[in-house]
């Protein structure tokens, strides 16, 4: 009989090893569904995990992996702060809309000027909208203790209708013979994000994506508040003993984790996106949940969570075109990714050791 | 019971071993019980008192070594198993749903539980009959800490069982309590039950108990009739070594350093004890020993001292000074420090190394964070400091908190609160659940505070180590503190009725 058996205290080893095991099983699991489906298994994964990176277009697709993941890591790093002290915002989404939003609409105020100090008050502005739609929950949860999951995943529904209105009201371009959508910031600018070098797909989203991670590693290394994010989240009483107000905790770290979304709104609409459309936002905000917990609410481990997601997203869409998996087989082997992720975190934390049966 | 006779062996245990990654809680232990015996296993913690009855009843299974229980082969493979052999066993740590009523707690217990109507009236006949009024339909959160022991027995004796196995069942009890317990436990004796007690009370093994197996690190060192032996004899069997009482040097205290007026608080639990109007002084050099039953407010007292529980201004004051509306680490600045009871948690985050742990509450007066960055080198001095002068038993600093031995964990943080130099300590529990030699190293770090100038405030259930430590004693009781005593004079009765006499608890011929 196969029991577990608790660690004293977490292995090292296996919080390492698992990602890669959980990759593996991955692969072979959503082999067989592959070729279950009459495909040739080996070929879909070499479509999935191989040809972005090492294949012929290899180089315009190793671009598209930083354009992906950078969005993906800069709002995990944030989540995952709040998420290390058991603070769930679940509403990155919104907060992403909101900061996308601010930031553009800054930026279509000045248009056609030109002025350097116009894509830094955006990013601002992105970052303050961000943060302002994480202060409703966190607002609510202080005063009226109401629930942060449900307040901020609400929110997400909200800020996707504002999203539309602009679209179609305050921001729609008026050279855009009535079609809804803002004008294209690629086209201005003094208030695009472009990409800094060419080919390689780094905008300044990805710096800041680059920069969250290690200034998150720093925090949790070495500061205070760091210290007091991880106290929190394991021993709640342990934390109030060392002093920490919980309200106050709260508020920081909704604030960092939508301060950062916001930004990550700001850097898509300016960039890759270029405009406030009814649909620009493509749910890196829940996907950043994934890659958070993927990446073991850890800076390092986020930034290779975000990259093997998009990785799994660009490799998908290969694969759907070049054997035509359907989009649900491929989002099937996404979610394979995380449950054997999550399913196999059990062994850092036990032991399974075999034991014979009674008598 | 059986008719031939009263020396019927009930249980046996022969050559159980039982290893533990790293530690051999049980190295070929053998005892026997007789039916109608009260039998005491008594051992330091850690000795391995807890790993044996756990294997006697069912929830540890032994690598080696066989069990009988009435002549039969008896292997529980879990604790339905030892239930229906007739084996029952009232826990330390009580677990009860404190929402729910006793009927219903008492039913939750059970395999098939009758109605609530029939059970109600089971659980009201079998606690008269034993001298434990309870009555079924009240809420257990409102309960005294004795009552809910109440439930846990009833809830055993209606399993009509052989063997009742008590895990330190007066922990939670004053001493006029104690008393009704022991007039129950020897009642269920005269019957032909069996109770194997389990405790490191000597004092009640030698009132209550017929045998005594003693356990030190998982080995029986000695059987013995307890009252043939002195206290001390115990001891040392237990320990091992000569043991010294703590040394007092007589020195008159000095000024008012912590100063509670008319501190009323509301407790953070639905179920807590909220503290009402109390008042304390203690002076520099001196020790206050606050006892009390559990839950009359211990924890309240400790939070709101600590600083985790926010009161008036006034109402707290250091050296003079109003701390009341200050959190934790505004009074740790002002000199104050506090050690609570919950170790694990609460006094110490359990995944965090030790070095992580002495930040937790040595930063402010260590000075281990500047500009908010943390002095991780220092920290670890810090830590390594604790460790070594407080003989911490670990392998390193970097060891998680929740891999220490409770003794060890608790040297560990006693030792982090008196290493800050302050001038005011609050503990609670300060030796809960800590070996004998521990303990003493314990109360005389406490002391050695006091005589180096410190004001200190021991909460304790453990009378016997507030008569030992403490200058003037009170105790708390429904959330209220009794005007403190010199502890010289104080008699066990005057205590008792301090701590609320039986807390209106009935005894046992109140209704015969």
């Amino acid at each position: 009989m196969l029991t577990l058996e608790k660690r004293p205290s977490p292995s090292r080893f296996w919080a390492g090893v698992t990602p890669i095991l959980a990759v593996i099983l991955t692969m072979i699991a959503g082999g067989i569904l592959f070729a279950a489906m009459g495909k040739d298994p080996v070929e879909a994964i070499l479509d999935i995990f191989w040809q972005p990176l090492f294949g012929d277009n290899a180089d315009y697709f190793r671009a598209q992996l930083l354009v992906k993941a950078g969005p993906l890591v800069l709002i995990a790093v944030g989540l995952s702060l709040g998420f290390r002290a058991s603070i769930w915002n679940i509403g990155a989404e919104g907060q992403y809309i909101i900061g996308a939003i601010c930031g553009a609409a800054v930026g279509l105020a000045f248009y056609p000027a030109d002025h350097w100090y116009i894509f830094p008050l955006m990013v601002i502005a992105g970052a303050l909208g961000g943060w302002a739609w994480a202060m409703i929950p966190a607002l609510l949860k202080n005063v009226f203790g109401t629930n942060e999951i449900l307040v901020s995943l609400m929110l997400v529904y909200v800020a996707e209708n504002i999203q539309s209105w602009m679209a179609f009201g305050p921001l729609r371009n008026p050279e855009g013979m009535g079609f809804p959508g803002s004008r294209n910031l690629q086209q201005y600018p003094a208030a695009s994000n472009p990409e800094l070098i060419p080919n390689t797909g780094i905008h300044w989203g990805v710096v800041a994506a680059a920069v969250a991670a290690v200034l998150a590693y720093i925090l949790l290394k070495k500061h205070i508040l760091g210290f007091q994010i991880r106290v929190a989240g394991q021993a709640p009483r342990a934390a109030r003993f060392a002093g920490v107000d919980p309200k106050h905790l709260f508020t920081i770290c909704m604030g960092i984790s939508g301060a950062l979304a916001g930004l990550a709104g700001l850097f898509e609409v300016s960039g890759p996106s270029g405009q406030i459309s009814t649909n620009f936002n493509v749910g890196y905000g829940f996907t950043a949940i994934i890659v958070a917990y993927l990446g073991r609410l850890h800076p390092i481990g986020i930034v290779l969570a975000g990259l093997l997601l998009a990785l799994t997203y660009i490799g998908g869409e290969l694969a759907q075109l070049s054997l035509g998996l359907p989009s649900a087989a491929i989002q099937a082997f996404q979610g394979m990714l995380l449950f054997f992720l999550l399913g196999l975190d059990v062994l850092s934390n036990y032991r399974i050791r075999v034991k014979e049966t009674r008598k | 019971m059986t008719g031939t006779g009263t020396e019927q062996v009930l249980l046996t245990v022969e050559g159980i071993t039982k290893a533990y990654p790293g530690v051999v809680a049980n190295s070929n232990v053998s005892f026997r019980i007789m039916e109608g015996e009260v039998h005491a296993l008594l051992g330091e913690n850690g000795a391995g008192k807890s790993t044996l009855v756990k294997m006697i009843y069912g929830l540890v299974k032994p690598d080696t070594g066989r069990m009988t229980l009435r002549g039969q082969a008896y292997t529980p493979a879990e604790p339905r198993a030892a239930r229906a052999s007739g084996v029952a066993m009232v826990f330390q740590h009580f677990s009860l749903f404190e929402a729910l009523n006793v009927a219903e707690n008492v039913a939750l217990g059970m395999e098939n539980p009758p109605p609530q109507g029939e059970l109600s009236a089971r659980i009201r006949q079998v606690s008269e009959e034993y001298g434990l009024p309870l009555d079924p339909s009240r809420l257990v959160g409102d309960l005294s800490a004795g009552e809910r022991q109440r439930v846990e027995i009833i809830r055993c004796l209606l399993q009509e069982p052989k063997l009742l196995i008590m895990d330190e069942p007066t922990s939670v009890l004053t001493p006029q309590e104690v008393d009704i317990l022991f007039t129950t436990l020897r009642q269920l004796s005269a019957e032909g039950r069996a109770i194997l007690y389990i405790s490191h009370k000597l004092e009640e093994i030698r009132t209550l108990c017929d045998e005594a197996t003693i356990l030190r690190r998982g080995k029986v060192v000695a059987t013995c009739t307890p009252r043939e032996k002195s206290a001390r004899e115990l001891a040392e069997l237990m320990v091992g070594e000569t043991l010294t009482p703590p040394a007092r040097t007589g020195k008159a205290p000095g000024p008012v350093a912590l100063d509670v007026t008319g501190l009323s608080v509301n407790s953070p639990n639905p179920f807590g004890t909220s503290l009402k109007n109390v008042h304390l002084t203690v002076q520099r050099g001196e020790i206050l020993g606050i006892a009390g039953v559990a839950g009359n407010g211990q924890d309240e007292l400790l939070l709101a001292l600590s600083g985790e529980l926010k009161s008036d201004s006034d109402a707290v004051k250091i050296d003079g000074r109003g701390v009341g509306h200050l959190g934790p680490n505004a009074r740790r600045a002002a000199g104050l420090v506090a050690a609570p009871e919950e170790r694990l948690g609460h006094a110490a985050a359990p995944d965090m190394s030790l070095t992580e742990n002495a930040l937790l509450s040595g930063a402010i007066r260590k000075g281990l964070v500047k500009h908010g960055m943390i002095d991780w080198v220092r920290t670890k001095t810090f830590a390594e400091g604790i460790v070594k002068a407080f003989d911490v038993r670990t392998p390193g600093v970097g060891t998680a908190a929740r891999a220490l031995s409770g003794g060890n964990l608790q040297k560990f943080v006693i030792g982090r609160e008196l290493s800050q130099d302050p001038a005011v300590i609050v503990v609670n529990q300060p030796t809960w659940g800590v070996d004998a030699s521990a303990a003493a190293a314990i109360r005389q770090a406490l002391i050695d505070r006091a005589a180096a100038g410190a004001a200190v405030i021991v909460i304790s259930q453990d009378l016997d180590e507030l008569l030992e430590i403490a200058d003037r004693f009170c105790a708390l009781n429904g959330g209220r503190l009794s005007a403190p005593r010199p502890v010289q004079g104080l008699t066990v009765d005057e205590i008792g009725l301090m701590m609320g006499g039986s807390h209106g608890m009935e005894v046992a011929h109140a209704h015969a």
